[in-house]
């Protein structure tokens, strides 16, 4: 209990220090809770679009029902494929109906015999939509084939630099956190030489003088967790509405409280690591 | 109780603050330390709390070898030795009730316990009006006071107070001495170094006087010079005694050997 009394003393002594070590502190975690949003909410996103009919082939209207059904087994067997869905004239006309319900005129215009039948097809890699594309292209029955390809692999290619990017910034900020609370422990700890030499001489042990010091890192990364943490949720929360539109008929917002607190968790976890690493430092260099 | 044994420490410097000091000291004495600044008297509490390590020699305090102490057991020494340091050493940001509960803090003592010893220590030295004030609000006495009570606090065995009449007036001087005396009362083993005269010259207690870090004289030493010399007189004189009764019977018995051979002749 004493040596949080005497954490509190040293923080409260000297708030400027203090204010330094939490904000930089709370830059971090700010830092890791956005990127955390973003590559976990990007590769939703991906998996999203990935379990999402990535060829869509198109029949000829002289399309028979049995050449449909062998060119379906054929895929089949090739193993590639996680699934198969064949969507009638009927079913397509019913999609265009629901997508453009608000235009009357348009509805008007459409009958089942316009719209061509389709596979919607997923493949259990992504690599595989090539070749399926391929076979698909080669049926005489099939007029055109759409596949998202490139919408998922651009996606892919930008989460990966946003990963790479994240991770370096995340290890940067860290460095630059622990040596900065390595400085601001050590000028404390200097600070403070004269009332340790006291504690020393009246018989205080190594670990009495050092606990308070090592509290007060955890205090601050703590801390600093918490608001950037809470900084970062508040603007996600914010901006959900936006995001929801943006994202239209991706279901990843609203984030789930549960995956806010699960964050919190392991900010505050790391928080306590980084601070107490970072006070520990300070300690082995300045009180020898 | 304290024990040097030809202590001598050298400075990096290559001056001598100690050299070749013997000191012993007894359970429960008082012992005055003079000199002149540099005579070596700090040295002598700050070898003895193991702030350093002599250049030669052994050290003893309380039955432990304060040279080969390893590290982890020099708190539990300086547990063992109050010291009202020089320049008090209280921590200005804290009461003086906290600084008092400074020790028993580190030492581990329950909250409530260590509680009732600052009022009792208190109580004692007279500061309990002044607990709750800062280091800042108290006069050169009171806080000499608060040292005394720091050093007190932990009951040590031992208690090394460097000049704590330094910069005090002679009535505080004197008041501070008493108080000293009073536990040097109860038990505990004083040593205080000092430069004032008139308090050593007016208690007649033991006095090391210690110069250029060599112990100059020592009225312990002094006395039990003059007891020996009493008790070597005193044997001498009953050496006499028995020299002079010796001779007396002799004589008496020679001359009874000399009456009886005169008779025996006149017989024959």
């Amino acid at each position: 209990m004493n040596f949080f009394k005497q954490a509190g003393r040293n923080i409260r002594r000297s708030p400027y220090q203090a204010i330094a070590a939490v904000l930089i502190m709370m830059l971090t975690f700010l830092v890791v809770s956005f990127f955390t949003f973003i590559l976990v909410g990007s590769s939703k996103i991906i998996s999203y679009f990935e379990s999402k009919p990535q060829v869509t082939a198109f029949f000829k209207n002289e399309a028979k029902q049995s050449d449909i059904d062998s060119l379906k087994e054929k895929l089949q067997a090739t193993g590639e494929i996680s699934s198969i869905k064949f969507v009638s004239k009927e079913e397509a006309l019913k999609i265009y109906k629901e997508q453009n319900k608000d235009d009357p005129l348009l509805l008007d215009l459409v009958t089942a015999d316009v719209l061509p039948s389709s596979f919607e097809i997923s493949t259990n890699k992504i690599e595989d939509l090539s070749p399926v594309s391929d076979t698909l292209k080669k049926s005489s029955i099939v007029s055109d084939v759409v596949f998202q390809k490139d919408v998922v692999s651009t996606l892919a290619s930008w989460t990966n630099a946003i990963r790479k990017i994240g991770v370096v910034l995340i290890v940067l900020l860290s460095l630059v956190s622990i040596f900065i609370m390595v400085t601001i422990i050590g000028i404390k700890i200097s600070q403070r030489r004269e009332d340790i030499e006291i504690m020393r001489l009246i018989g205080a042990g190594g670990w009495y003088i050092r606990w308070p010091f090592i509290f007060e890192g955890i205090f601050y990364g703590v801390v600093g967790a918490l608001l950037g943490w809470a900084i970062a949720s508040g603007v996600l929360v914010w901006a959900t509405p936006f995001l929801e539109s943006f994202l239209k008929g991706i279901p990843i917002l609203p984030v789930p409280i549960v995956f806010y607190l699960a964050l919190l968790g392991i900010e505050l976890l790391l928080a306590v690591l980084l601070g107490a690493f970072s006070s520990f430092l300070a300690v082995l260099r300045y009180l020898k | 109780m304290i024990k040097l044994d030809n202590v001598s420490k050298k400075f990096a410097t290559g001056v001598y603050g100690l050299s070749s000091v013997n000191l012993d000291i007894d359970k429960g004495e008082f012992v005055f330390l003079i000199g002149p600044t540099g005579s070596g008297k700090t040295t002598i509490f700050r070898l003895l709390t193991r702030e350093m390590l002599p250049t030669e020699g052994n050290i003893m305090v309380n039955e432990m070898d304060v040279v080969n102490l390893p590290n982890s057991k020099i708190p539990h020494l300086r547990k063992n030795i109050g010291v009202i340091f020089q320049d008090l050493k209280l921590l200005f940001d804290r009461t003086i009730s906290e600084n008092i509960m400074l020790p028993l803090e580190v030492a581990g003592v329950k909250t409530e316990e260590a509680k009732n010893k600052v009022q009792e220590v208190l109580e004692q030295v007279g500061l309990k009006d002044h607990q709750d004030k800062f280091p800042i609000q108290l006069s050169g006495g009171e806080l000499q006071r608060a040292a005394i009570a720091r050093a007190l606090v932990l009951s040590p065995d031992i208690l090394l107070a460097d000049e704590p009449t330094g910069n005090l007036d002679p009535a505080t001087s004197w008041e501070i001495v008493n108080l000293l005396m009073e536990i040097n009362k109860k038990g505990t083993t004083i040593v205080m170094a000092t430069h004032n005269a008139d308090i050593v010259k007016s208690l007649s207690r033991r006095v090391v006087e210690l110069e250029k870090g060599k112990v100059a004289k020592d009225t312990k030493r002094k006395d039990k010079k003059e007891k020996e010399e009493v008790k070597e007189k005193e044997e001498v004189k009953e050496k006499d005694l028995k020299e002079e009764k010796e001779p007396k019977e002799e004589k008496e018995h020679k001359e009874e050997k000399k009456d009886k051979d005169e008779k025996g002749e006149e017989k024959e």
